[in-house]
C-alpha cells in the first residue's frame, strides 16, 4: 500500500543550518517504516532536486538510523534575511516532502 | 561532572525550580547560549538583542543569584544576540546590575569576539582566510562593507577565562557547545564526549522527547561516557530524541565543525539509563590539522519600503503573471523619467496564494485559490528614494489595466493607508569563511571586572 511522508513521519520539519544553509529532517517513530523509506530510497537525490530545483550536486542526503531520521541539505537561494529571502527561518519549505510516497507491504 | 545548561537561549526563560535543582544536584557549572543567527543580521548589524532587556535580566539574574550560592561559574555565549562589542558590553551593564541588586561581588570576564576591519585584512593577505561553501573568497570590498564582524571562539578563551578565575565569563560570538565544552575539557574529560555533551546542551531541553516550554538540561561526564537528563520533572529524554539533536540546524548530523576538530557522531551508541534520562558513549573527535574560527559579518543592502496589497478580481488572477509584468514595463519606464540617471534600486513582488512562502524552491508555482497577496519590497540606497518610488508603484499597480475590463479599474487591495510602510535599513549577512589565527586565543582579547 503507497502512503505519504506527511501521513507516516512523526515530524517533518525545516530550519536554516547557519545564515547559508537549508536543512530538512524527516523523522519516524516506528522503525519498520524508517527503514522502507531509507531502503527505498525515497528520498533520493534526484527526487529532492527535481523538486526543489537544484543541482543534484549540492544535495546532501543522510539516513540516521539511531534517530529514525533521513536529513537532507542544500544550499538556500538567498541567505537567511536578505533581500529576496522569503522565510528567514527556513521554517516553511518542507511541506512538498509530505507529498513523497513509500510502498509499505500490506 | 554535571554540566548545567539554563535553557536553550538566554531571555527565552525556564522554571526556577530547574536551575535550583541543577546547583542542589552538583552542577558544576551553568552555562546558557545567548546568541543565534535565526532572526536574521540585523541583530549583528544593529548590535541589538532579540529578547527584551527584562527578559535577559530575569534569566540571568535566576542564573547568577544560584551559581554564586554554589560558588560555580557562569558561561554566557553569544552575548547579546550576536557576540559583538556591544553586545558584550550590554551584557555586562545586567550582570552589573544583578550584582548590586543581590549584594555580591565577584570576578566577571569579559571576552571579545569582534574583528576589526584591520584585523581581517591582514589575515586575508596572509592567507589565512578559506571561504565555506556556498560562499567564493573573501574580498577587500566585503570587508570594507561590513558593519560588523565577529569571529566565533573555541573553547580555550573560555578556558582562559575560567583559569583566571572569573566567576561570571561574557563570551562575545562563540560556537555554542564551547560554553559547555571549556570546563570539562580543561578537567581532562575525552574530547569527543565534551564536545557531545555541549552540542546537546547548547539548546537547553530541545533534546527533550516533548517541549512544551524552554528549560534546563544537564550532562553529567564520565570517563567513558555521558548522561542527559532533562531538569524538569515532567520532561523526558529518549534514546531517539537525545540522537535526533545532531539533526537540529546541522546541515550534517555526523560530522559536526568545531574550531579545533571535528565531533563524528557515526559510531555514537545511545541508551536509556532509566525512562527519562539517556547515556551516549562511542562519539568520536578528530583533531583539524589547522585551528579555524567561524567569521559571521553583516553589511547594509539598503533602505526598504514594503506594500501589502491584495487581489480578488478572478481575472485579474487568471492572468497574474502578465499582469504583473506589465506592471514592471510601466513602472520601469515611468522611474526613467522621474529617477536620476544614476539611481539604482530593486524591486522584489512577493506573490502569496502563488509562491510567496518557498520563491524559487516552490514546485508548484500556480495560483489556485480565489485570492492573492502581493507583497513588493523596494530596496534603494535611501528611504527617500524607496518610498518614492513604492508610491509610484503602489498608484501604478492600483490602476493596471487587464484587456476584459473597459475603464479604469481599481485591482489591488490595500489593508493598509498609506499603503506604503516603510522599513528603515535592511542586512544582509555577506560572510561564510574561516579564519585561521596564530593561537586559539589570538582574536579573542580578555578583560577581568570585578563587580
Amino acid at each position: 500500500m503507497r502512503r505519504s511522508l506527511g501521513e507516516l513521519a512523526k515530524l517533518i520539519r525545516s530550519k536554516n543550518a547557519g545564515p547559508f544553509w537549508l536543512t530538512f529532517d524527516v523523522m519516524f517513530d516506528d522503525s519498520d517504516v524508517y527503514r522502507e523509506v531509507r531502503d527505498q530510497n525515497v528520498l533520493s537525490i534526484e527526487r529532492l532536486a527535481a523538486c526543489y530545483r537544484q543541482d543534484p550536486a549540492v544535495v546532501r542526503v543522510f539516513a540516521h538510523d539511531a534517530a529514525l531520521a533521513i536529513k537532507v541539505s542544500f544550499p538556500r537561494p538567498a541567505s537567511s534575511g536578505s533581500a529576496l529571502d522569503t522565510d528567514v527561518f527556513g521554517g516553511q519549505q518542507y511541506a512538498p516532502l509530505m507529498d513523497f510516497t513509500v510502498e509499505l507491504p500490506d | 561532572m554535571k554540566l548545567l545548561a539554563a535553557t536553550g537561549m538566554l531571555g527565552s526563560g525556564f522554571v526556577e525550580d530547574s536551575i535550583v535543582r541543577g546547583v542542589d544536584e552538583g552542577a558544576r557549572m551553568i552555562g546558557c547560549d545567548s546568541g543565534t543567527t535565526d532572526f536574521g543580521p540585523h541583530l549583528l548589524a544593529t548590535g541589538r538583542s532579540h529578547f527584551s532587556r527584562g527578559a535577559v535580566r530575569r534569566d540571568l539574574g535566576v542564573i547568577v543569584e544560584q551559581a554564586r550560592r554554589a560558588n560555580i561559574p557562569v558561561v554566557i555565549g553569544s552575548a547579546g544576540g550576536s557576540g559583538s562589542d556591544a553586545g558584550v558590553a550590554w551584557m555586562s551593564d545586567i550582570v552589573g546590575e544583578i550584582a548590586a541588586d543581590l549584594g555580591l561581588h565577584f570576578d566577571v570576564a569579559r571576552i571579545h569576539a569582534e574583528q576589526s576591519k584591520d584585523v581581517v585584512r591582514g589575515l586575508l593577505h596572509d592567507g589565512r582566510v578559506r571561504a565555506l561553501a556556498p560562499m567564493g573568497a573573501l574580498t577587500p570590498e566585503a570587508i570594507d562593507s561590513s558593519l560588523h564582524m565577529v569571529a566565533m571562539m573555541g573553547a580555550e578563551p573560555i578556558q582562559e577565562a575560567l583559569s583566571r578565575g572569573a566567576d561570571v565569563v561574557i563570551a562575545g560570538r562563540a560556537s555554542d557547545a564551547s560554553i559547555f565544552a571549556a570546563l570539562p575539557l580543561l578537567s581532562g574529560f575525552d574530547p569527543a564526549l565534551c564536545w557531545h555533551a555541549g552540542k546537546i546542551l547548547e539548546c537547553g531541553a530541545a533534546a527533550v522527547a516533548q517541549r512544551t516550554a524552554p528549560d534546563s538540561m544537564s550532562a553529567v561526564m564520565h570517563p567513558e561516557s555521558v548522561e542527559i537528563e532533562p531538569m524538569r520533572a515532567d520532561y523526558r529524554c529518549t534514546p531517539q530524541s537525545v540522537a535526533s539533536h545532531t539533526l537540529y540546524e546541522n546541515a550534517d548530523p555526523f560530522q559536526l565543525v568545531e574550531p579545533s576538530g571535528v565531533l563524528d557522531t557515526s559510531q555514537t551508541r545511545y541508551e536509556a539509563v532509566s525512562d527519562r534520562a539517556v547515556r551516549l558513549s562511542g562519539s568520536r573527535f578528530h583533531p583539524a590539522r589547522e585551528y579555524t574560527v567561524k567569521l559571521e559579518g553583516a553589511r547594509r543592502v539598503g533602505f526598504s519600503t514594503v506594500i501589502p496589497g491584495a487581489i480578488r478580481d478572478p481575472l485579474i488572477i487568471g492572468q497574474l503573471d502578465s499582469w504583473l509584468a506589465r506592471l514592471d514595463e510601466a513602472i520601469t519606464a515611468r522611474l526613467k523619467q522621474t529617477l536620476a540617471a544614476d539611481a539604482t534600486y530593486s524591486i522584489a513582488t512577493h506573490v502569496y496564494g502563488r509562491d510567496g512562502v518557498m520563491g524559487k524552491l516552490e514546485p508548484t508555482p500556480h495560483v489556485e485559490g480565489h485570492e492573492v497577496m502581493l507583497l513588493w519590497d523596494v530596496i534603494s540606497a535611501s528611504q527617500e528614494l524607496s518610498h518614492a518610488i513604492a508610491s509610484s508603484l503602489s498608484h501604478m499597480a492600483v490602476h493596471n489595466p487587464i484587456p476584459e475590463w473597459h475603464g479604469l479599474i481599481s485591482g489591488v487591495a490595500f489593508p493598509f493607508a498609506p499603503a506604503e510602510i516603510d522599513r528603515g535599513p535592511v542586512y544582509e549577512f555577506h560572510l561564510n569563511h574561516v579564519l585561521i589565527p596564530e593561537s586559539p586565543t589570538a582574536l579573542f582579547p580578555i578583560d577581568m571586572v570585578t563587580v
